[in-house]
């Protein structure tokens, strides 16, 4: 029977494009069941997941939050703002005391790349990366995928590219592992000094111009300017790179051919995407937001089955 | 391994003409009757009923599959199977329902049925109908309105449905003895 070849969902890195097409056609059963009347599901009536939020977040906790509830099972929401961890109580401590009060999965979102990768070889649960620095973010990538095959009915050889601020973004390298496991061409592209001086290792190409890119693409990913990790200055001012970066909707007409916008949020409008762009029937942004529940239903749901 | 037919191919279109003729007389017209059809197997049987229906009376009695993976309530006790489709695209409310599957054993699944339905609106009435009822294996009490052809097995015997919508060779049903 089918199944995930990992007990947690880390990365994309360590998924195989099997493990991706079953969440995937996992998914395509839970968007059924979004659209019922009733939304709701008894499969993990017997499962406590505990939502652990070491940063910031909206969509992806809400996301999760809702598809935990429409499976049935239990929450606790912890969220570092509010807890002993500004005691002093390290996250192993902080993991294991949620964990002695008998929880079976741990969804995490943390500052530092790698933790959630630590959790996993110390505690029994199964455990869910929600974005972990500027590593990877695992169910972001794998719903903007899912997008894209919804949008243009597959993944293989299309030509998706990447926009804006790659060095400190962990939906570009999650996206990069996952496009390029199903088959597609990737780019990215943006102003040198946020693009990691290595990138082409991961097999993929650099364009530094945006009109050249736009022009390339089927689907064009546009990633948000992470002001808050941005401890330099990369570019001059957010005006200038608007000018040679912004996508807005004129741009999109004078191209030769229509693509599709999508983006992680939460958008700077008017930086990297104008109103009118994410606005227009370009973009997919809110199909991605539908489909991210669908996603993580499907991952908490088959990573549930393999606790068995 | 041990095999009894049960059911030929002549013996089972007999069978299923006459499951047919039972439907007709309590449903009649089926102005407000629908077929649910149960993944992954069910739904074959499903539409073969719903074709012999239309050829006895010109009526394309609606069609749905239930899945019922995530109804399961041994969901995290053994390996999960693979999703099927749910497809239902017509609400259930205050129809009446005909819920189709190849072989009645331990009732479970047609509980998980029972919850699942649920979710499309309340039915007036639900019945159930199915090729072969395992007789003395039910842990639920759930009971059959149709039946094809009751067999008295115990648990660790099992029945092969054989169909050529499911790509077999011929319509053939049998019991398999497990050493």
């Amino acid at each position: 029977m089918p199944q995930l070849s990992q007990p947690h969902l880390l990365g994309i890195k360590n998924l195989t494009a099997r493990d991706i097409e079953l969440i995937f056609e996992t998914a395509d059963n839970f968007k059924n069941i979004i659209n019922q009347p009733i939304k709701k599901v008894p499969a993990l009536r017997d499962v406590t997941v505990a939502n652990v939020f070491f940063e910031n977040s909206t969509r992806t906790r809400i996301s999760f939050e809702l598809a935990e509830k429409r499976l049935s099972a239990d929450i606790v929401n912890f969220s570092a703002s509010s807890s002993s961890v500004k005691k002093g109580e390290t996250l192993l401590d902080t993991v294991n005391n949620i964990l002695a009060m008998k929880v079976d999965m741990v969804v995490m979102r943390h500052a530092s790349p790698g933790a959630p990768h630590f959790l996993s070889r110390h505690i029994k649960a199964s455990v869910i990366n929600a974005g972990d620095g500027t590593h990877e973010h695992p169910t972001q990538a794998l719903l903007d995928a899912y997008s894209i095959r919804e949008k243009l009915g597959a993944i293989e050889g299309k030509k998706v590219v990447l926009i804006g601020d790659i060095l400190h973004s962990r939906v570009a390298l999650s996206n990069i592992f996952a496009l390029k496991k199903l088959g597609a061409e990737v780019k990215v592209c943006g102003p040198p000094t946020l693009l990691p001086r290595h990138i082409r290792n991961l097999g993929i190409d650099v364009e530094l111009n945006l009109r050249k890119a736009l022009e390339w693409c089927d689907v064009a990913n546009i990633l948000r300017i992470q002001l808050e990790r941005q401890q330099l200055r990369y570019f001059p001012s957010l005006r200038e790179y608007a000018l040679y970066y912004g996508i807005n909707l004129s741009l999109l007409n004078s191209l030769n051919k229509k693509i599709t916008i999508m983006h992680p949020g939460p958008i700077n409008r008017g930086v990297e995407l104008s109103s009118d762009a994410a606005d227009s029937a370009h973009s997919i942004i809110l199909d991605q937001v539908e489909n991210g529940v669908a996603i993580r239903m499907a991952v908490l749901y088959l990573l549930a089955g393999k606790q068995a | 391994m041990q095999k009894k037919l049960i059911l030929d191919a002549n013996l089972l279109d007999i069978t299923i003409s006459r499951l047919c003729q039972q439907l007709i007389e309590n449903h009649g017209t089926f102005a407000y009757s629908v077929i649910l059809g149960l993944q992954p197997r069910g739904i074959y049987l499903a539409e073969i009923i719903q074709q012999r229906l239309f050829e006895l009376c010109r009526k394309k009695v609606p069609m749905g599959y239930l899945d019922i993976s995530f109804y399961r309530d041994d969901f995290r006790r053994r390996e999960i199977g693979k999703v099927s489709e749910l497809r239902i695209p017509f609400s259930l409310e205050n129809k009446r329902v005909i819920l189709i599957d190849d072989v009645l054993f331990t009732g479970r699944t047609v509980r998980a049925a029972l919850d699942a339905m649920l979710a499309f609106g309340r039915p007036a009435k639900v019945e159930l109908l199915v090729l072969i009822d395992r007789r003395y294996n039910r842990d639920l009490p759930i009971a059959p309105d149709y039946v094809g052809k009751t067999v008295n097995t115990v648990a660790s015997q099992k029945v092969l449905v054989e169909l050529k919508a499911q790509g077999s060779s011929q319509n053939k049903i049998w019991l398999i003895n497990n050493p």
